[in-house]
């Protein structure tokens, strides 16, 4: 594009650009359509505005669905609604109070830490996986589609395959016999196995997710460090250490911090599979327990609320212990 | 920057609150009454899915057409009734003609036409107290239920059962037979699935004699106590799980092959309401047994050797508030009650006084059970059961505390029989105290 107003530099001029050309390239207020054009005020607002309107549409729905949900949620709180009543009575803090003292809804906390341990396990799965097939691996990529195909089920779905391989003489009671174990535990009616098989389910379900950050997190690494890697003779076990895990800690942090918050909140499977029966409720089983069962939406609420600024003060405090240190491989 | 653009978002969520507290409420039309002339459009929400899908309803309706013709009836069938429909009733759009759900009975009145005095009613109808507030009848059963418990016929044979158990010892005699003898289960729980466990609870008043049960437990401090309504179902239930006499696995129970089990044999009995009979028939006959192998008995009490069984109402239908056709809607009612042939096609009973009982409860006139109904709870305390319940959550009418009660019973929870109904005594009196002092 020509750059040549009136009062302007030169056809040849230096690359630096001129006052007025800079204002009309970069600000968008042109002299020249303001003299030929007397009613372009407005059209420059709507100029000004256009990014706007692109953020207005993301943004309302986040307002919509996100922000006012959360604020009722914080009103609901306050009050003894039962979820149904046309009247809502102000309470103040009472249902806090309740949450804190009442030894029943704190104590299902417990069932979270089998989840969270578990998680440690779905890590070390996944990066062993993501690490094995970002080399070159026959058939990587049906490796990689098998590894992720759980995480696209629907919930439900698993939910309910699980149940029928966990059922006594079901699916995984066949395969053990055929190691000669005769006499499996109950995986789910055994209140010492219950929580783990949950996990279990937990675990294969969400390993494709991690998988797959860490696989996109590796491949991010200039291939020319394996290389040179490679030719200082190290191994793989060193390349792992020295390139692809300081490589990814952001990743792996991230990973951590997801993991700790989906352990307190963790819903569906056991939710399908037990219905919180048999000492595996969590947290937000029993919010829906109190909110729907027994219809005290208010209490809920504040539950609800509770385990928000659990999931924060958590994350907080990791960020703080193991600050976001820069990842420089060079 | 940042903070304008934060302030900006804060006023617009603060305005948002404030605009919706204005919301709600609907104008009333003065020729809007169920005594109104019937015409006009009306949605009929349903939990019976099924008879949606096989076109039943649309047969109803054209019979209904015969007789109204200028009202269009729309059905809405949805399969998580009792979830959904509470739900839907925060807003004013939930359909004409509903199933009144678990909503409270004070709160008819913000939800629900009135339909006029309960008097009015009592010379027709049986079951009205479910639907009433302060004398006013907000909604008619659409047909009725009566406790107790389904068996198979065949497998009692089996084992030698002659005669049917009419006390807790006997049931257990019975089920220990049953155990001993034949291959069945001899009572299943359908833990898995929740809310076949809460079916016993319908016999809550048939132990003791007591039409008032309800509220004798809203007003006991310690209703898990021998002697009492509550104390013999838990009771029964507690002990039959404790002596081994139900499923290895109760985390995997399945509601649906549970019929076809207890139809074909492979479970003796399982403590339902008179509407499962037809069900369990139908799944006896779909897989090679028979109709008559199903058998319906009392729950095992006797009070004096006489055996009691509490008969009462399914959901109640009722028009909404909100309906702007509220004369189709209730003429709707009448006629589904009255003349549809619902009751009669579901075996179930008519909550029209003058229709006799539905043919699967005559074994119990064989046996000599004597059929009772629960009284109408005196004014001001129509909900008391349900905030007690609630307030104390030991949910009578969900399935959560009497997993846990099984839970103890096969060794799986930490506890024995006295100390969780210790538990319960205690949770529940600190509950009536604070709501029934």
């Amino acid at each position: 594009m020509a750059i040549a107003t009136p009062g302007a530099a030169p056809a040849d001029a230096p690359a630096v650009l001129s006052a007025p050309a800079r204002a009309r390239r970069f600000g968008g207020s042109s002299r020249r359509t303001d003299r030929r054009r007397g009613g372009s005020a407005g059209r420059n607002v709507l100029q000004h505005l256009t990014p706007w309107f692109f953020l207005a549409a993301a943004v309302g729905l986040l307002l919509l669905f996100t922000y006012w949900p959360a604020l009722n949620l914080f009103y609901f709180s306050v009050t003894d609604w039962d979820g149904i009543d046309l009247e809502k009575n102000f309470v103040g803090l009472d249902n806090y109070v309740q949450v804190f003292t009442d030894p029943r809804i704190f104590s299902v906390f417990g069932v979270s830490l089998y989840y969270f341990f578990a998680s440690f396990a779905q890590m070390a799965i996944a990066l062993y996986f993501a690490t094995l097939l970002s080399f070159s691996t026959r058939f990587s990529n049906l490796f990689r589609g098998i590894l992720f195909f759980p995480y696209l089920i629907n919930g439900v779905a698993i939910g309910f395959v699980f149940l029928y391989l966990f059922q006594p003489g079901g699916t995984l009671d066949t395969v053990l016999s055929w190691f000669g174990v005769a006499d499996p535990p109950q995986w789910l009616g055994n209140p010492d196995v219950v929580n783990w098989s949950l996990a279990g389910t937990s675990v294969w379900r969400y390993t494709g997710m991690n998988f797959v950050l860490f696989l996109g997190a590796i491949q991010s690494i200039p291939h020319e460090l394996y290389e040179a890697a490679d030719l200082d003779g190290a191994s793989r076990w060193q390349q792992f250490w020295a390139i692809i895990f300081p490589g990814i800690r952001r990743v792996v942090g991230l990973s951590f911090i997801l993991a700790i918050a989906g352990s307190l909140s963790v819903f569906e499977i056991p939710f399908i599979m037990t219905g919180g029966a048999n000492g595996s409720a969590t947290f937000v089983i029993q919010t829906l327990q109190t909110a729907f069962t027994f219809r005290q939406v208010g209490l809920a609420s504040a539950m609800a609320v509770v385990l928000l600024a659990i999931v924060l003060v958590i994350t907080w405090i990791q960020r703080k212990v193991f600050p976001d240190e820069k990842v420089d491989l060079t | 920057m940042a903070k304008k653009a934060f302030a900006g978002i804060a006023l617009l969520a603060t305005a948002a609150v404030a605009i919706s507290g204005c919301a709600g409420g609907g104008a009333s039309d003065a020729d809007n009454t169920i005594d109104g002339e019937v015409k006009g459009d009306i949605k009929v929400v349903t939990w019976r899915t099924d008879l949606v899908e096989d076109g039943t309803f649309e047969k109803y309706a054209e019979e209904f057409n015969k007789e109204y013709p200028d009202v269009k009836v729309t059905f809405e069938g949805i399969t998580d009734y009792a979830g959904e429909m509470l739900t839907r009733m925060s807003t004013t759009n939930y359909g004409d003609v509903i199933g009144i759900p678990a909503i409270k009975p004070d709160q008819y009145e913000q939800f629900l036409e009135p339909l006029g005095e309960t008097t009015d009613f009592e010379d027709t109808y049986r079951f009205l107290p479910a639907a009433s507030y302060d004398g006013t009848q907000y909604g008619i059963a659409w047909g009725g239920n009566a406790n107790g418990v389904v068996y198979n016929k065949k497998i009692f044979e089996e084992a030698g059962v002659t005669e049917l158990p009419t006390s807790h010892d006997e049931w257990l005699d019975a089920l220990q037979k049953v155990k001993d003898n034949t291959d069945a289960i001899p009572m299943y729980t359908n833990y898995k699935d929740g809310w076949p466990l809460t079916q016993s609870f319908g016999n809550l008043g048939a132990i003791t004699d007591d039409p008032d049960a309800p509220i004798t437990m809203a007003e006991d401090p310690a209703p898990w106590t021998e002697g009492t309504d509550v104390y013999a179902i838990d009771g029964l239930l507690y002990d039959t799980v404790a002596a081994g006499l139900t499923e290895d696995d109760p985390l995997t129970t399945n509601w649906e092959q549970s019929k076809v089990d207890l139809g074909t044999g492979k479970i003796a009995t399982m403590p339902l309401g008179s509407w499962a009979i037809s069900q369990m028939q139908a799944a006896a006959e779909e897989n090679g047994g028979s109709a008559d192998d199903i058998g319906y008995m009392a729950f095992p009490a006797n009070v004096d050797g006489t055996q009691l069984a509490v008969i009462g109402g399914d959901y109640n239908l009722a028009v909404s508030k909100h309906s702007k056709a509220k004369a189709a809607a209730w003429a709707w009612i009448q006629w589904v009650v009255e003349d549809s042939g619902y009751t009669e096609a579901q075996g179930m009973i008519s909550p029209v006084l003058d229709k006799p009982l539905p043919e699967n409860l005559q074994g119990f006139e064989e046996a000599g059970v004597e059929l009772m109904e629960i009284n109408p709870a005196p004014a001001g305390k129509e909900g008391l059961i349900n905030n007690v319940a609630d307030d104390s959550q030991v949910d009578l009418y969900g399935p959560i505390y009497r997993q846990k009660l099984v839970d103890i019973a096969r060794g799986a929870a930490d506890g024995d029989k006295e100390s969780y109904f210790a538990e319960l005594n205690e949770r529940w009196g600190a509950s009536v105290e604070k709501l029934a002092g």
